[in-house]
């Protein structure tokens, strides 16, 4: 493996600035890295070698010519494929959409290629981001780079796996119910869902449209934060787009400081269904968080029990409403028009052919709740569950800066585990919810290996709405602490990929104690 | 039992999915175990509290109304299933009888 795949965006980013590497070296070195793993990780859905490579030469000359380039030009980024591309296909993991190739660029996109960074391919997700693993895809799941055996998490499971297996250093996800924290906690990587509205949904194809949350995925929160900043402020393309300056996540980040910041611990988020291993190395980072002069309290969010039903109603509601696009009239497939069938025929059976089975059951479950007759008893009724949970951080914020739980209740599963057990998949998303549910920002950062399976945890700082920057703060203080402790990132610890001879093959200590 | 069979077949013609028998005896048990877990949200207390649709405050935003270029017909076009004089084309919409 090259030594630039395993270098942070930042490090490539001053590198390619002081010219002692090119974007075209950088980036073929990460196309190498995705030919030598990503038959076994399938992270990847379409890898855009020859436009990746151009847009790295085109960096160069630009950069030999003396331009003024941003802090992420040159540098390589994997973009989850619910994003449109126009010169590539997107699919959002689902056989309707097989090979459909978009007549625009989404937001996120156009801002991605106007930064300079340097968009490798489109990377693998549960079918429109709906699952926790990554094997809703319709297109084969991906594998986990520490187990091979174990799944991604999802629904950004492509993204996720991308950057834990060197193959980019940074990733585009969307979070609707936990899709980019979840996957980078049982990857041992950093995600960020940033507050609602932070980042634009032009272009994003939609799931649940007032959940849906673009974010980033790294290695180091630094990271993160400067994927972030590139992507997000106001887009009137997207009317839910957040008018206002966006929070100077950077600063926040290189900041690092948690020195007499009050910090809850929620009392929902932890007990029964959650994995002894997880709990240990989340309590090992609250008590860290304390030693770096952190006051730490415990805040009870009582309604926070039934964010899991309520999303559940929500997130299905919305979907069976925007999914209902798919009537194989425009594009994408159509099935079974042999001219004497009438649209709707050919619209069932489309759609039949087209979705897969969890899809189906949101679809039918959303239906359901919008039905007249049970609308008050479900979809009402979880709207204002919905106000209630909202209440219950306006609470907490009123009493502490930022709330913390692990963001999984288990570390990664195993393949094939849940995928017959919908309820069983759903517990995956328990603790992320509520932020989507409020809008607010959470981002999760690796916290330890649980000493069971040796599989990494993640904690979740979540913060008011538009404080993304304290969540980076406070996340950055944490890695710090922590790498000083283990003496190495995390994800160098993982095996799954690279075997004994990977990157840290003397690796005995550290995070697994 | 929150749902029947027969509510399952209806809900799939709602959603427009031409379900297999097979297909409905799966999901049926499923869709049944779903609807037990969620239908928790009754057991709150929520009299008087206005419900939520979305996460933060929206109220109508208004823009100047600026002519923009849009996608040409051919671009638009490209990716349809069926294409006849530069429109989509569909199959019949409406009965024979």
């Amino acid at each position: 493996m090259s030594e630039l795949t395993t270098m942070t965006a930042a490090d490539l980013s001053a590198a390619l600035r002081s010219k002692d590497v090119s974007a075209t070296e950088v980036t073929q070195a990460h196309l190498d890295r995705i030919a030598e793993v990503d038959g076994r990780v399938h992270a990847f859905l379409h890898v855009a070698a020859e436009e990746a490579l151009a847009a790295a030469e085109q960096v160069d000359s630009r950069r030999a010519a003396g331009a003024e380039l941003g802090p992420l030009a040159g540098v390589p980024v994997a973009l989850k494929d619910v994003f449109t591309t126009i010169d590539m296909p997107t699919t959002a993991g689902s056989r309707i959409l097989n090979q459909w190739r978009p007549p625009y660029d989404a937001t996120i996109t156009t801002r991605l290629r106007r930064a300079g960074a340097i968009i490798l391919g489109k990377t693998n997700m549960d079918e429109f981001a709906m699952g926790s693993s990554t094997e809703n895809s319709a297109f084969g799941p991906t594998r986990n780079p520490w187990d091979l055996s174990r799944v991604p998490g999802g629904s950004s499971g492509g993204s996720a796996a991308s950057v834990a297996a060197y193959e980019a250093p940074l990733a585009i996800g969307t979070d609707t119910g936990g899709s980019i924290r979840q996957p980078a906690a049982v990857c041992g990587i950093t995600g960020m869902k940033p507050t609602y509205g932070g980042n634009s949904r032009y272009g994003l194809i939609a799931f649940a449209s007032s959940l849906d949350t673009p974010g980033p995925l790294a290695r180091t929160v630094l990271d993160a934060a400067l994927l972030q900043e590139a992507i997000s402020g106001h887009d009137p393309m997207d009317a839910t787009s957040i008018d206002e300056a966006a929070p100077p996540v950077v600063a926040a980040a290189r900041q690092a400081d948690v020195a007499g910041l009050r910090i809850g611990v929620v009392t929902e988020l932890s007990g029964e269904g959650y994995q002894p291993g997880v709990l240990s190395r989340f309590s090992q980072a609250v008590e860290l968080l304390e030693s770096l002069g952190a006051k730490v309290t415990e805040v009870s969010c009582p309604h926070f029990r039934y964010a899991l039903p309520a999303y559940y109603l929500i997130a299905p509601s919305e979907c069976s409403s925007n999914l209902a696009r798919f009537d194989a009239m425009r594009y994408g497939l159509r099935v079974g028009d042999d001219g004497t069938r009438s649209a709707e025929e050919v619209m069932s059976l489309t759609r039949e052919a087209g979705f897969g089975a969890e899809v189906k059951r949101r679809i039918m479950l959303g239906t359901y709740a919008l039905s007249s007759g049970y609308y008050e008893a479900y979809y009402g009724k979880a709207q204002q569950v919905r106000t209630l949970i909202a209440r219950d951080f306006e609470a907490a914020f009123g009493q502490v800066d930022v709330l913390v739980s692990p963001t999984t209740p288990t570390t990664a599963f195993p393949l094939g585990e849940r995928t017959d057990d919908p309820m069983a998949m759903y517990l995956a998303d328990l603790c992320t919810i509520p932020s989507n549910l409020a809008g607010n920002a959470a981002i999760s950062v690796p916290c330890g290996l649980a000493p069971e399976d040796g599989l990494p945890v993640g904690l979740q700082v979540m913060t008011p709405v538009l404080a993304d920057d304290r969540a980076y703060r406070v996340a950055a203080a944490a890695e710090a602490a922590f790498t000083e402790r283990w003496g190495h990132p995390l994800l160098a610890s993982a095996k799954g990929l690279d075997g004994a001879s990977g990157l840290d093959a003397d690796d005995t200590k550290g995070a697994g104690r | 039992m929150s749902i029947t069979r027969d509510e399952v077949v209806h809900l799939a013609r709602l959603s427009r999915l031409a379900l297999g028998q097979e297909e409905l005896d799966h999901l049926a048990p499923q869709l049944d175990q779903i609807i037990s877990a969620v239908a928790r949200v009754q057991e709150v207390a929520a009299e008087g509290i206005p419900p939520t649709s979305h996460a933060l405050p929206l109220t109508n935003v208004f823009r100047e109304d600026e002519i923009v270029p849009c996608l040409a017909a051919d671009v638009v076009l490209s990716e349809a299933p069926a294409v006849e004089q530069q429109r989509f084309k569909v199959p019949r919409i409406l009965a024979e009888d």
